[in-house]
């Protein structure tokens, strides 16, 4: 058995990798956005595909979001695969009315006639001390648009697999990165790519007995952390990473809850009209016999993203994680 | 008769009441940016104002040398300077009157310093204790807005208003030649022009939009001439030509004031900095282009000119540095003061009326804060005491 080399790479890193394999893989992946060809995106996670594939493959638009989402619908259209970048979250916003009357419903309108294989990757979520506009959490806005798939990333090693998977996939996939995690390390090996998991398909990133926390994306080491802190106070935590909100794994998740009768979801968007209380409600659907206590939620404030010398105040960390595991000995509080 | 044959009798001749709406002649920029300083109409601008462009431009390339130093000490998150472009920031800023209203974007700090608000104020947008630390009332100046050309709708409708109310008031709103690609700008433009809104646009062409060339922003032959096809002059000048940007602005304000509509300024000019102090520029340019542009720097311009007029000597320079220097000194010791800041401003300005959830979360965060202040926080869940399955 030969011992092959592990190498560091950033999440960064493994999303250029993936976007450089499905190119070379299928002519039909084009690269569009803003500063994605000669900087290699403001990430860097672009870096070098304008080299290697030339600028009509990986190609620097005018500064134009919904331009740049419309341009992709008459490529995908013409049988082009296009992966557009949106540089920042809050950016993204010019192009909701080509994203929601279009991008979402081409296939439903043309009765399956017209799919659109359309991947928008968007920088997104806080935690970097970025100023205004730079760290919305937008995901609970496009989970809400039918006609659309919802990816996180939370891994170096689902960075590259996810992305692949959204690329291939026939349908308009929003790849929402943790502009967080970009500088994230894992070792893995250059020469082999991680096996690509369906998306859709959440993981148990950490099992326990005592209760079980459902994240996703920048939140998901958040609660790792929370997990081993909690060990101290004799709490087994299991630890959800649901990797995609659409479609939404419900098996993995309401197996877990029914392990462990408990449940918090964590995530650092608004928790009013956000995710966690359409995750809380499919929990509580599917595992009402099995809980011992209220599917609690932890996320951000329902507030506009704050200046970043406050965010630390707003983002969910361990010790809120922790309150409200608490809070989950329902018996003893009621 | 098949259609067929009807086509082949067709003459094209024009439709019969077509004609052009407005004559688009006047509208059509010059062929070259508009230039005074180094030419003949030089010798008849006041000295008083070349004076007052010489101080604000001095002060500015300070203010844009301080607050870049300011982040490499960790004091400002980011600083997007406007070295090379300061004779656009401070003339925008000098053309106004006090009840005009400027709508600077997140490059222009330096206009809206130049308009009398207070240096640190002004930073603590990209310093990241508050989004917009000043009273857009207290000088007219919108927040600094950092989604692309989304401030010129609000500059357009701003215009419109005052209008309506019979007011003598003008908006002169600022963007990049980046944001000129932007569904926003054609949106303000056209309603400006249909509603003959006393606004006044300057794109600031410096060249990149981040690391993208003006050649892959528009294929227009410049970018004043998208004016035309919304029915409003548009203008070409030098944008490191301070008398120049200050001229043709002027004008345009006072034909916007007179009723005469809005009109597009493209300024000419170079982002000699990095886009922000995060950018690494070598990526996308030369330093040759750069160098040629440092050439045409508009202080050096401005005091070629005060010099050869004989109204700038070595100890009126000494007195303007001076200025600055104290300007950029108290921005320092300012800047580099902890800002206090209240956590529980979080919840201060979501709503005129706090939601009851809002209350609820503000008294979550309240005890976090009291729990931190005496250690407790961080004591954890106590223990599942066998809950656990
Ligand atoms: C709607 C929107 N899209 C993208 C960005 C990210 N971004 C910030 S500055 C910038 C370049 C702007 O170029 P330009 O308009 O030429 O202004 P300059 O930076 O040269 O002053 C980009 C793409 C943004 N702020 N807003």
């Amino acid at each position: 058995m030969t011992t092959v080399a592990l190498k560091p790479a950033t999440m960064a890193q493994a999303l250029g990798r993936a976007l450089r394999d499905a190119m070379a893989a299928d002519p039909a992946v084009h690269v569009l956005g803003e500063d994605v060809g000669t900087l290699g995106g403001v990430f860097r996670v672009t870096d070098g595909l304008a080299k290697e594939f030339g600028d009509d493959r990986c190609t620097d638009t005018p500064l134009a979001e919904a331009g740049i989402l419309g341009a992709a619908v008459g490529m995908a259209m013409y049988g082009l695969r296009p992966v557009v970048e949106m540089q920042f979250d809050a950016f993204a916003y010019p192009a909701f009315e080509q994203l929601i009357s279009h991008v979402a419903k081409m296939r439903n309108r043309t009765r399956g006639a017209m799919p659109l294989p359309i991947t928008i990757r968007v920088p997104y979520g806080g935690g970097i001390g970025g100023v205004e506009h730079h760290s919305d959490s937008s995901e609970a806005y496009y989970m809400a648009t039918p006609g659309l798939h919802v990816v996180m990333p939370a891994t170096v090693s689902d960075a590259y697999g996810l992305l692949r998977e959204a690329i291939a996939s026939d349908d308009p996939v929003v790849f929402l990165e943790p502009k967080r995690l970009y500088w994230s390390k894992d070792s893995w090996n250059p020469d082999e790519p991680p096996a690509v998991e369906p998306i859709g398909r959440a993981v148990v990133r950490r099992s326990g007995r005592s209760a079980t926390l459902i994240t996703y994306g920048p939140s998901v080491p958040v609660c790792l952390e929370a997990a081993e802190a909690a060990r101290a106070e004799g709490w087994d935590l299991e630890v959800v990473d649901l990797r995609s909100l659409v479609p939404f794994d419900d098996e993995t998740v309401a197996a877990s809850v029914r392990r462990t009768g408990r449940a918090v979801v964590v995530h650092e968007s608004g928790g009013f009209g956000g995710p966690g209380g359409e995750i809380a409600a499919r929990v509580t659907e599917r595992c009402f016999h099995h809980l011992e206590a209220p599917v609690l939620r932890v996320a951000g404030f329902d507030i506009p993203y704050p200046p970043p010398m406050l965010e630390r105040h707003h983002l969910p960390g361990v010790d809120r994680i922790l309150d409200a595991v608490g809070r989950l000995q329902w018996e003893a509080q009621s | 008769m098949t259609v067929m044959e009807q086509r082949g009798a067709y003459r094209p001749t024009p439709p019969p009441a077509w004609q052009p709406r407005t004559d688009p002649a006047p509208l059509l920029p010059d062929a070259l940016p508009h230039r005074v300083l180094g030419t003949d109409a030089a010798a008849k601008v006041d000295p008083a104002l070349l004076r007052r462009l010489h101080t604000e431009l001095v002060r500015g390339r300070r203010y844009n040398v301080q607050a870049t130093a300011l982040t490499k000490q960790g004091r400002l998150a980011v600083y997007p300077s406007s070295t090379g472009q300061e004779a656009c920031e401070v003339a925008a800023a000098l053309v106004l009157e006090e009840r005009d209203w400027l709508f600077p974007s997140y490059r222009d700090t330096l206009a809206a310093v130049a308009r009398g608000l207070d240096p640190v104020q002004a930073l603590t947008l990209l310093r990241g204790d508050w989004h917009t630390g000043y009273d857009p009332h207290e000088h007219r100046v919108a927040p600094l807005s950092t989604p692309l050309a989304t401030q010129l709708p609000h500059a357009v409708g701003l215009a419109h208003a005052a209008r309506l109310k019979g007011d003598d008031v003008v908006a002169l709103a600022l963007v990049g030649d980046g944001g000129t690609s932007e569904g926003d700008f054609h949106e303000a433009l056209n309603f400006a022009a249909v509603w003959q809104a006393p606004v006044v646009f300057l794109v600031q062409n410096n060249g990149f939009a981040i690391s993208v060339p003006l050649a892959k922003q528009t294929a227009a032959p410049s970018l004043a001439h998208k004016a035309v096809g919304y029915g409003m002059p548009g203008r070409l000048v030098d944008g490191n030509d301070a008398v120049a940007v200050h001229q043709v602005l002027s004008e345009a304000i006072a034909h916007a004031r007179a009723g005469g509509g809005p009109t597009l300024v493209e300024a000419v000019t170079y982002r000699i900095d990095a886009h922000t102090n995060a950018d690494d520029a070598t990526r996308y340019r030369g330093d040759s282009e750069v160098e040629t542009w440092r050439g045409h720097d508009p202080i050096v311009l401005l005091e070629r000119e005060l010099t050869e007029r004989g109204l700038l000597d070595e100890a009126a320079l000494q007195e303007v540095r001076d200025g600055a220097e104290a300007m950029a000194a108290d921005l320092r010791e300012r800047m580099n003061q902890d800002p206090v800041l209240d956590p529980m401003d979080l919840f201060a300005h979501v709503y005129a009326q706090p939601t009851p959830q809002l209350l609820e979360q503000e008294s979550q965060l309240r005890a976090e804060l009291d729990a931190e202040a005496d250690g407790t926080l961080g004591a954890g869940p106590h223990g599942p005491e066998g809950a656990g399955r």
